[in-house]
């Protein structure tokens, strides 16, 4: 015991952060063995493929850091993984706008997960000038024409004396660190807002007629999924 | 093979519409992202079953 009465335990911010952080996810809210019923939709999966398709774009952009323009655009095997990298690219905003999409229509923000709406479109915004520094970092006259127009559209808007697009380095330095860090730091944050929160239940049409549930459902709890008569959890593995 | 049906190494086409300017190859890939999203809303999902139902 301390002069303070606490257990020099109890004053560690060490133990401060993991009461916080367990009582905020436990170990079987962070890693759940089953899903409610109404997650096994496709409409649910954009989200994951948009995570896959982020991982293979860090994974390929990693290879080609490692390895580098001389080695990208001379090399067959260069070639395969900087293709890799901008379809896995493609495929992320693919997903990631079809997701927002589904989210936004199903109100997704709802039961108070405004931090996890915000999280993702945080993230899609982000993203944009993450994509735009790569495609200005491939070393090519396509590089070249792209951010010199870019530069233009920057001036125009009048930021362009924040960063020069036409610096390869620090647009490198943009797309190979600063923005992959709030990228993956953004999307870590949404997944665990996710977890935390649950994943939000669909609107549902029966519930519009019906104005006691319709109130739960607004508020996107289970009560409000529970009343329209959807089934219970069911296991991610069925 | 995909090369030999459509020259990717033309000048994209575009579709003018009032104040929209849009290339083809991005009207196709936002064509596709409405397409995947209407079969994601109403295509079933393998292996789920419904609570009652065998």
């Amino acid at each position: 015991m301390t002069a303070t009465g606490q257990p020099p335990e109890e004053r560690s911010w060490t133990v401060g952060v993991r009461r916080r952080a367990l009582a905020a996810l436990p170990p079987d809210k962070l890693l759940p063995d089953s899903q409610p019923s109404y997650v096994a939709s496709w409409i649910y999966i954009f989200g994951v493929l948009s995570l896959g398709a982020l991982v293979t774009v860090i994974a390929s952009g990693t290879i080609l850091a490692t390895k580098g323009p001389g080695w990208w655009h001379t090399s067959s095997l260069g070639h395969f993984f900087n293709s890799l990298h901008l379809w896995s690219v493609e495929l992320f905003f693919f997903f990631m706008v079809i997701h927002l999409w589904a989210k936004f229509w199903m109100s997704a923000w709802r039961g108070g997960r405004a931090r996890v709406w915000m999280t993702g479109a945080i993230t899609f915004i982000v993203a944009i000038p993450a994509a735009l520094t790569g495609y200005i970092s491939q070393q090519n006259f396509d590089a070249q024409w792209i951010s010199t127009q870019a530069k233009d559209a920057m001036n125009a808007t009048g930021i362009g004396s924040f960063f020069n697009l036409l610096n390869f380095g620090q647009m490198y330095g943009y797309h190979v660190f600063l923005l992959p860090l709030a990228v993956v730091g953004l999307v870590a944050a949404h997944v665990l807002l996710v977890r935390k929160h649950g994943v939000v239940p669909p609107l549902l049409l029966s519930d519009l007629t019906t104005p006691a549930s319709a109130t739960a459902t607004a508020r996107g709890t289970a009560a409000g999924t529970a009343s329209a008569g959807s089934p219970g959890p069911v296991s991610e593995a069925e | 093979m995909f090369a030999a049906i459509i020259n990717l190494n033309g000048h994209a086409g575009y579709v003018h519409w009032g104040f929209i300017d849009l290339s083809v190859p991005n009207l196709i890939v936002i064509v596709a992202m409405f397409v995947v999203f209407l079969i994601a809303l109403v295509a079933p999902f393998p292996g789920h079953r419904r609570r009652g139902r065998s």
